[in-house]
């Protein structure tokens, strides 16, 4: 079948199935592929996206569940890679291997339009992405620092 | 490809022209006398190769890095060492990744390791990788040569003996030129921010006006090295060059690979390991939307398909039938029962002996303890990937995310059964390695080369889901160890025995840095059919728990503070004996806490760097939180002391992910976990309070990457103990029922 995504402003008709998963049409129908594969089944957090303004999974979304929503992704966030969790995100020198990183982001991201000031512990309940690497103590100054400023 | 053992040095003007540099010791050369040199251990056919610099006409300076990037840093850790010899402008640095090519690593051992591959078997690869990050076959050249990136080396070796000469040598040469151009002697000039000047006349040149006469001189192999005290680059938390593009969504991992007409494949491998496919009827899904062939493979059934999620569902649905090759009924039960059995038998190897050995064991009062650890999986974030394209003239391109490049060319030419020049490999950066990635444990690349020679013309993109990531690593060893200790009326321990299993061979990482005069360690070998490999800091991830455990079991039954029983068996250990009281000092040791918390403290040395840590924890509930981490960090000195912390600091997690959740099982064969749910690991609420303090030390430069693991799951063990009395003899900490102790 035929539907239509609306990712990052613009709209792209695509032939797929209805449960289809929404990261790999992104992935490979769109070709965006700074939103990753971690885990498939929600777990993991690597494949966040924005779904009208909201934090969403998808390895789990099907494309008929976000017809005529807005999606974005980590590309469609900023047009320079420089908004401010971007930026802070450097500031603190947080990525190691990055690759959970475009999740990251757009989790924190949404959470900081709803909630502008988070706790430590609003973080912790908020942003249940999995770093490898070990990044968390760098995101939670970079937020700290986000949630200071805002 | 042009057999590069010949090339002796690699200077002159490059096809753009830029000056690139490299000082290449050699085969046949007299050993080498620069600094430090002596570490090497060069026999007569050994050799170091360094890296490249190019500087070129504007002034720009590239540093080509011979490692692939996993999120360690050494993008900008190994460039600031080129660039501080160098007297370069950090502005104007560059940096590219070497390719897979044997000009970067044309050593006897390069040779070798690509030697080995040609007439490898299931066995001599794992057995040689092994060897790669133990201590008996640690060499800098072996590294280097291989491309490897692994055993916490880039900096320790890369870094030290290729990256300083380098930049070292391509100043030299930029001075030379300069100095003739004036007519001065080159000891009159000085270089600052990528000029040559001459100080008496003022007069001064860039390093890109320089360039063409400086290709004319030989770089030498043994460049003046700037003393520590001089250096203005390395030491500074300069910002990680890799760091921008991560956080927009641009880094190509492998998983990103993208080519015209590529199409994706989705796989499953015989759940029991060695297992082989019999048979499997793909007439339900050879219709089905977009599937473009199944393949059968000797281990596994292969889906092709237009799209991944359509080879995904569609391999999933297959009920393939499965030769278990005797290994379908092996459970943890039974590998734990033969570790009990091999450590009972009196067929144990010894490895060292120190004084009378065993027989001091009746010297003092018996402490005997045995402890073990379970397999563990890697699980980096980016799951097993690699993107093959088979072309009808019979050459073979590759794309994928290896902690060697070159390795993963030979090993792919291998399994092609093709010359090494028919072969291209591009290596990209990893979403994570911990030593998953390293040679020897390729079979991801091998099946993505299979699925694309039964499908010749097209990339293939072969995506292994996270539970066949999970279910088909090559784990960290379940590893069991049994300790018998004397203590003198003092408490001190006179004797210290200890028997561990091991499949490969012994461990240098048992040999315990205490001052103890009688010791006997040995080995009981158990092989099973589970594949094991080196999971980040290899070796000390177990002896490290198992030994900093067991010497706090001694403390306790000589009823001396941990710490204090530590500094007095640490007293000729200078080094390890700063490390220990710093971190006790900014933990407070000592100091009371509130209740049910409590402190526990560890030291453990890997990869030449000494590392402590204290945790403190509060148990509520029978809930176990790590609070806090405060740790101390010998390197050496760190080259980028930001950098280092954020691998100490991710050493502390992956090794707190393992501590309180991580463990592999065996049932029928198999590994029963199979994602996120079922190996949990820990996440933003789990994350303690971190602290990292680094210390200064006149020792050689240490890894990053590695040591903070080994100190982190005996820290928190003796927490719990302090807190309990319940000693965690075995992980992870989820399996054991904890209690607060009644005081």
């Amino acid at each position: 079948m035929t539907v239509q995504l609306k990712i990052n402003g613009q709209t792209h008709t695509l032939d797929v199935e209805d449960d289809a998963p929404l990261l790999w049409v992104i992935r490979d129908e769109v070709g965006l592929t700074g939103t990753k594969f971690g885990c498939g089944i929600a777990q993991c957090g690597a494949c966040t996206v924005h779904v009208d303004g909201n934090a969403q999974r998808s390895c789990v979304t099907p494309v008929s569940s976000v017809v005529g929503k807005e999606i974005t992704t980590i590309e469609g966030i900023s047009a320079n890679g420089n908004t401010a969790v971007q930026q802070a995100w450097i500031d603190h020198q947080v990525p190691q291997c990055g690759y959970c990183q475009s999740g990251m982001i757009m989790a924190v991201t949404a959470l900081l339009k709803e909630n502008p000031h988070p706790s430590d512990q609003d973080l912790a309940n908020a942003i249940t992405n999995i770093c490898r690497c070990g990044t968390y103590p760098r995101i939670r100054a970079a937020v700290r620092e986000l949630a200071q400023k805002a | 490809m042009a057999s590069t053992r010949r090339m002796i040095l690699l200077g002159g003007l490059g096809a753009a022209g830029a000056l690139v540099v490299g000082a290449v010791a050699y085969v046949g050369w007299p050993r080498n006398n620069i600094v430090e040199a002596d570490a090497l251990a060069a026999g007569p056919n050994e050799r170091f190769i360094n890296n490249w610099i190019k500087i070129a006409q504007d002034d720009t300076v590239t540093v080509v890095i011979p490692h692939c990037d996993m999120g360690t840093g050494i993008y900008t850790a190994l460039p600031q060492m080129a660039a501080e010899e160098l007297d370069a402008d950090w502005s104007k640095v560059k940096v590219e990744a070497a390719p897979a090519d044997a000009i970067f690593a044309n050593g006897p051992l390069g040779e070798g390791f690509i030697l080995s591959t040609q007439g490898m078997t299931d066995k001599d690869i794992p057995a040689f990788a092994r060897g790669l990050v133990s201590n008996t076959f640690r060499t800098i050249a072996s590294f280097m040569d291989l491309q490897v990136t692994g055993g916490s080396s880039a900096v320790r070796a890369t870094g030290v003996y290729g990256m300083r000469i380098a930049g070292a040598a391509a100043r030299e040469m930029l001075v030379k030129a300069a100095a003739a151009r004036w007519n001065v002697d080159p000891s009159a000039c000085v270089t600052r921010a990528n000029r040559v000047i001459h100080t008496a006349s003022n007069r001064s040149f860039g390093y890109g006006q320089l360039v063409a006469d400086a290709a004319t001189y030989s770089p030498s192999s043994t460049p003046q090295l700037k003393p520590r005290s001089q250096y203005t680059l390395v030491g500074k938390p300069i910002a990680r060059v890799d760091i921008p593009k991560k956080v927009n969504g641009t880094t190509n991992y492998g998983l990103d690979v993208k080519q015209p007409d590529m199409l994706y494949a989705a796989i499953r491998i015989s759940p029991v390991f060695g297992g082989k496919l019999k048979s499997v009827d793909s007439s339900a899904i050879d219709h089905k939307r977009g599937i473009v062939k199944t393949v059968r493979l000797d281990d596994a059934v292969v889906v092709i398909a237009d799209r991944f999620w359509r080879a995904r569902d569609a391999v999933a649905a297959l009920d393939p039938q499965w030769d278990t090759n005797g290994n379908g009924a092996v459970t943890s039960a039974q590998i734990d029962a033969r570790h009990n059995a091999a450590l009972k038998s009196d067929d144990l190897k010894k490895d060292i002996s120190k004084g009378d050995g065993p027989d001091a064991l009746n010297r003092g009062r018996l402490i005997e303890a045995t402890y073990n650890v379970p397999y563990l999986s890697h699980a980096p974030m980016e799951p097993m990937n690699a993107t093959a394209l088979w072309r009808s003239d019979g050459t073979l391109e590759v794309w994928s995310g290896t902690q060697d490049g070159l390795g993963s060319r030979a090993f792919c030419a291998k399994v092609a059964n093709l010359p090494m020049d028919k072969v291209t490999f591009h290596l990209l950066p990893m979403g994570g390695g911990f030593g998953r990635r390293l040679p020897g444990y390729f079979n991801f690349l091998e099946h993505a080369v299979r699925t694309a020679q039964a499908l010749p013309g097209k990339p293939i993109k072969l995506i292994w889901t996270r539970d066949q990531d999970m279910q088909h690593d090559y784990y960290r060893p379940n590893v069991t160890s049994h300790f018998r200790a004397a203590l003198r009326p003092n408490g001190m321990p006179v004797a210290w025995l200890n028997d561990y299993t091991t499949d490969s061979g012994a461990n240098s990482e048992a040999h315990i840095v205490y001052d103890i005069d009688n010791q006997a360690l040995r080995t009981a070998k158990v092989e099973t059919h589970i594949p094991t490999g080196p999971w980040r800091s290899v070796e000390a991830s177990w002896h490290g728990f198992f030994i900093e455990t067991f010497v706090d079991e001694l403390a306790h039954a000589a009823n001396i503070d941990p710490v204090a029983y530590r500094r007095r068996l640490l007293q000729h250990e200078p080094r390890h004996l700063a490390v220990l009281n710093t971190v006790a000092e900014k933990a407070e040791w000592g100091t009371p806490l509130g209740p049910n918390r409590a402190r526990g403290v560890a030291i453990f040395e890997c990869f030449q760097t000494i590392v402590a840590h204290v945790a403190e924890i509060t148990l509520s509930g029978g809930t176990l939180k790590v609070d806090r981490v405060v740790t101390a960090v010998d390197a050496g000195m760190a080259v980028n002391p930001d950098g280092m912390k954020a691998q100490i600091e991710g050493g502390i997690i992956y090794g707190l992910s393992a501590a309180l959740n991580g463990e592999i099982t065996i049932d029928k064969g198999a590994v029963v976990q199979a994602n996120f749910p079922d190996y949990e690991v820990v996440r933003l609420a789990d994350c303690p309070q971190i602290e990292v303090h680094l210390l200064t030390s006149d020792a050689p430069l240490g890894g990053a990457g590695e040591p903070g693991v080994p100190p982190l799951a005996p820290a928190v063990a003796n927490a719990v103990f302090a807190a309990t009395g319940q000693r965690i003899r075995s992980l992870p900490l989820k399996n054991h029922n904890l209690t607060v102790a009644q005081r």
